[in-house]
């Protein structure tokens, strides 16, 4: 076939979706700074409606778009180029992700590195901290907080026990599913390469499956770090980062689960062939990476 | 010749499928509003960001009549002055400047200049213009509410920007943070679009190294974008939960209105390095696709191509990488580690070298070039010399012992104004002037041009060089009124006052480009389809302006880099792109 034909090109025909998607963001914003402004003022016996309705609508979009964007995908429409434009698009768009928590691991290690320091009275500006909190000891985890009454001091950190009791943490068991499910995931691609269905399903499934146990285990030690070790996002630094990283990680883990578990019915209504099963790849990488930042979290965060 | 670049052969024609009425817009409103086209979606990005823009110029004109006659007008207070100040800082950087070089003229040129038709993603395409507008629409809503937008400046730096004394601490602060959100949601989308649009969707013999640098610039800058906003992303997440949710991030212990707040150990400089590691190469992704541009424009208007044009590609590239590694220069004066400083410094001053290159390198395309005095030519030098005063002066601000002095003064003002303020703008107008009639077919008036220009250039200069030396004096920025000080000359408030009506001048230069820009869309000359007799890809179209899908039956194919002006003993002064080396004709009587 001639590369210079291309008499017949394809412009997809006008569409809806992209101004409903645009208004459903906006007013779901609109509605967040509506409900964290009420938040700030401490009435937060509003409703949220507009955060939900915006949420609703976007969601309804996305749903037609993603469907529409597969069935012109079975249909023949998308062509070798938009292919290839959809990996380069997932690769950047994970390439900007990498900065998202880079950004927060560099928050995290100022905080640990030059901040901690100095509030316990070493470095260049701790004299501050001399002054201010003498008693202050620089140790991570902080578990005695400058001032205790300003920020309650957590009971206890998250800090990983020696080896042998690593039977316990269960930080330990989920980097251990984590990475387990890279590896099912990865079982998965292999299957649909080789046109095994039932594998690729079994596989699949076990990935999903893998994803909702370390979900329910993160929520499991966010409540008993909030009910029973008194660590939560107001005792301090050490409380704030963990929380903040650990959940910003988690929300990036529900997400890839989800997108696992459409991938999931995809394999189940028949789709993805050996050479075009780029959706599903795309869900591969994203939970690769979802991975690849925990084992970054299990290492900075809890062990280190 | 077989110097078709890539591997064409990777690119199979879509599937068996007539061009059909149906993908393209049957009335006026898929046409001009719900639209997915990538020239379209561009002029609405710079008709929002130029409206946007000018809510913030009336901004500056309140701030100047403030700062000029402080006793005359009583328009404003001085919350009023700081709210005033970072809208205006914050509208001018994100909203006007990069959603205008990325969003607009990355939108409209990418896919002509590359020979696509249209950018990769279509519907991204859309989602992202209206995203952007809805984080508009949020921000401009912050003037509205109870307690007005935020004071905080636009580097919204805590803990002035969420502490009770400060205006807009209630609304203005979480609305601009979640616009500010929103608009890098959009952004990524738009971006992620412009990147791979350039990677996968050129023509066929459109080599990276035969792109034309508008492109280049474009490009780099979006990559620069991708990779810094998330910063930005995650410091107002972080600065949200230590307003509302009880963090302490970035507050320190303080005492506020005679009370202890409830804030301690945090470290406010923790929010500058990740707002500066935004923030530096925030002033790239400006600057770069103005570099672009203006290198394009040079080379079109001078008949001659553009001066090493390997190295001006890796200086843009050279400069993109290290753009990322100089953010601490913005914080000399806050009692970082001096090691640190000397290291910024230099990274700071090494950066002046890509920069240099290109500077002599857009000096060595004019030397002896057939020069075109027109309108976006004048422009574009104006540029040219702006960007070498503003610059000079950040040589000076580079080095630590000088900016010690110099930091928070009106030097700094200066300085960010000519090289951020002034400098980019020229290059909006000149690409306006030059791009204009390929959007709408008809020349832009040359006489209103050139009264636009000389106005615009004389009156900013009017503007600016004053400041300079108001900053050698002492004069602090951020202040609403500077009453009487031992240090302050009295002249200074003349020269204040005088600044003032230079910054009215310029903003009524301005009107005259408004009034060209609607007047000329119907009286305007016309202008065929390559008034310039330039050389790249979208002066080739068949129509102008292009229509749906850009070129017509056939993509062009290109077999020359973007600047073959004056072709040694080619007869015509320009080849265009798709040009092929057999139809070039030579003068074969010598």
């Amino acid at each position: 076939m001639s590369t210079n034909d291309n008499s017949h090109y394809y412009i997809p025909e006008s569409s809806w979706y992209p101004v409903w998607a645009a208004f459903g963001v906006g007013t779901m914003m609109y509605g967040l700074a509506n409900w964290l402004n009420q938040l700030k003022a401490g009435e937060d016996g509003g409703t949220h409606i507009l955060f939900y309705a915006g949420f609703t609508v976007l969601a309804a979009v996305l749903v037609a778009w993603y469907g529409k964007v597969i069935a012109e995908n079975h249909e023949g429409l998308a062509n070798a180029q938009l292919k290839k434009s959809y990996v380069w698009g997932m690769s950047w768009f994970i390439f900007s992700e990498v900065m998202f928590f880079a950004a927060f691991f560099g928050a995290l290690f100022y905080t640990r590195n030059f901040v901690m320091v100095w509030l316990g009275g070493e470095g260049g500006k701790g004299i501050t901290g001399d002054y201010l909190w003498p008693a202050f000891q620089a140790v991570w985890p902080i578990v005695e907080n400058p001032d205790p009454s300003v920020f309650p001091n957590p009971g206890e950190s998250m800090a990983a026990p020696p080896l042998s009791q690593w039977g316990s943490y269960l930080p330990f068991w989920n980097t251990a599913i984590l990475l387990s499910s890279s590896v099912t995931v990865h079982m998965a691609h292999t299957a649909i390469k080789n046109g095994a269905r039932g594998a690729l399903k079994a596989w699949l499934g076990i990935t999903v499956l893998l994803g909702i146990v370390f979900l329910f285990l993160q929520v499991e030690e966010y409540m008993h770090a909030y009910s029973e070790m008194g660590l939560t996002l107001g005792t301090g630094i050490y409380g704030s980062t963990f929380f903040l990283l650990t959940g910003f990680h988690g929300f990036h883990v529900t997400l890839g689960t989800f997108i696992l578990a459409v991938q999931l019915v995809r394999a189940f209504k028949g789709h993805f062939s050996h050479d075009d099963q780029f959706g599903f790849e795309a869900a591969s990488w994203y939970w690769h990476f979802v991975d690849v930042v925990w084992v970054f979290l299990f290492f900075f965060v809890y062990i280190y | 010749m077989s110097d078709v670049a890539h591997d064409a052969s990777e690119f199979a024609p879509p599937a068996e499928l007539e061009e059909m009425e149906l993908y393209h817009p049957k009335t006026w409103i898929g046409k001009y509003v719900w639209s997915q086209d990538a020239k379209t979606i561009a002029i609405q990005y710079a008709i929002t960001a130029i409206a946007i823009g000018l809510v913030a110029l009336v901004l500056s004109l309140l701030m100047r009549l403030q700062l000029g006659f402080p006793n005359t007008f009583s328009l404003i207070d001085p919350s009023n002055y700081l709210q005033f100040v970072t809208m205006h800082g914050m509208i001018m950087v994100i909203y006007l400047l990069t959603a205008l070089f990325l969003g607009g003229f990355g939108n409209y040129l990418i896919p002509l200049m590359v020979g696509a038709r249209d950018m990769v993603f279509p519907y991204l395409n859309m989602i992202s213009y209206w995203v952007y507008l809805a984080a508009v629409l949020i921000l401009v809503a912050s003037f509205f509410v109870a307690g007005g937008p935020t004071g905080a400046g636009w580097t919204l730096y805590p803990p002035q920007s969420i502490s009770p004394g400060t205006p807009g601490t209630d609304w203005g602060i979480i609305l601009m943070l979640v616009s500010l959100a929103l608009f890098i949601v959009g952004f990524t989308m738009g971006g992620l679009n412009y990147v791979v649009t350039v990677l996968q969707a050129r023509t066929r013999g459109m080599s990276l190294m035969r792109m034309p640098l508008t492109v280049w610039g474009i490009f780099i800058a979006t990559i620069l974008a991708l990779l810094a906003f998330p910063a930005l992303f995650v410091s107002a997440i972080m600065m949200l939960l230590d307003l509302l949710l009880g963090t302490s991030f970035f507050m320190p212990a303080m005492v506020s209105l005679g009370d202890q707040t409830a804030y301690d150990g945090g470290s406010p400089i923790l929010f500058q390095h990740l707002f500066w590691f935004f923030g530096h190469p925030e002033v790239y992704i400006v600057a770069l696709p103005a570099f672009g541009i203006v290198s394009d424009i040079l080379s079109t208007h001078a008949r001659k191509a553009i001066f090493g044009y390997r190295m001006m590609v890796w200086a843009i590239v050279a400069i993109g990488g290290l753009s990322f590694i100089v953010w601490a220069h913005h914080m000399y004066v806050s009692g970082m580690n001096p090691l640190f400083g000397f290291f910024f410094a230099t990274t700071t001053l090494i950066i002046a070298v890509p920069t240099a290159i290109k500077v002599y390198n857009w000096v060595l395309t004019l030397w002896q070039g057939n020069i075109r005095m027109n309108v976006p030519m004048m422009f574009a030098i104006g540029f040219v010399f702006t960007f070498i005063n503003g610059g000079l002066t950040g040589l000076f601000l580079g080095n630590v012992t000088v900016d010690l002095p110099l930091s928070d003064t009106y030097f700094v003002i200066a300085h960010f104004h000519m090289v951020m303020g002034v400098s980019p703008i020229l290059v909006v107008y000149a690409a306006i002037y030059h791009w204009y009639p390929k959007i709408t077919g008809r020349m832009l008036n040359d006489t209103l041009g050139k009264i636009h220009f000389w106005m615009t250039l004389l009156g900013t200069y009017s503007i600016y060089y004053p400041m300079h030396y108001l900053g050698l004096e002492g004069l602090p920025r951020r202040y609403f009124a500077y009453g009487d000080t031992a240090f302050i000359s009295e002249s200074s408030q003349d020269l204040n006052a005088a600044i003032t009506i230079a910054a009215f001048v310029v903003a009524f230069a301005q009107l005259f480009f408004l009034y060209n820009l609607v007047r000329s869309l119907r009286k305007g000359e016309p202008a065929g389809d390559n008034p310039w007799e330039a050389t790249t890809l979208e002066w080739q179209t068949e129509h102008t302006p292009p229509q749906h899908g850009n070129f017509s039956k056939e993509l062009p194919v290109v077999y020359r880099w973007a600047y073959d002006y004056g072709l040694p003993g080619a007869k015509d002064d320009f080849i265009p792109q798709n040009v092929p080396p057999s139809n070039v004709v030579y003068e074969t009587d010598k």
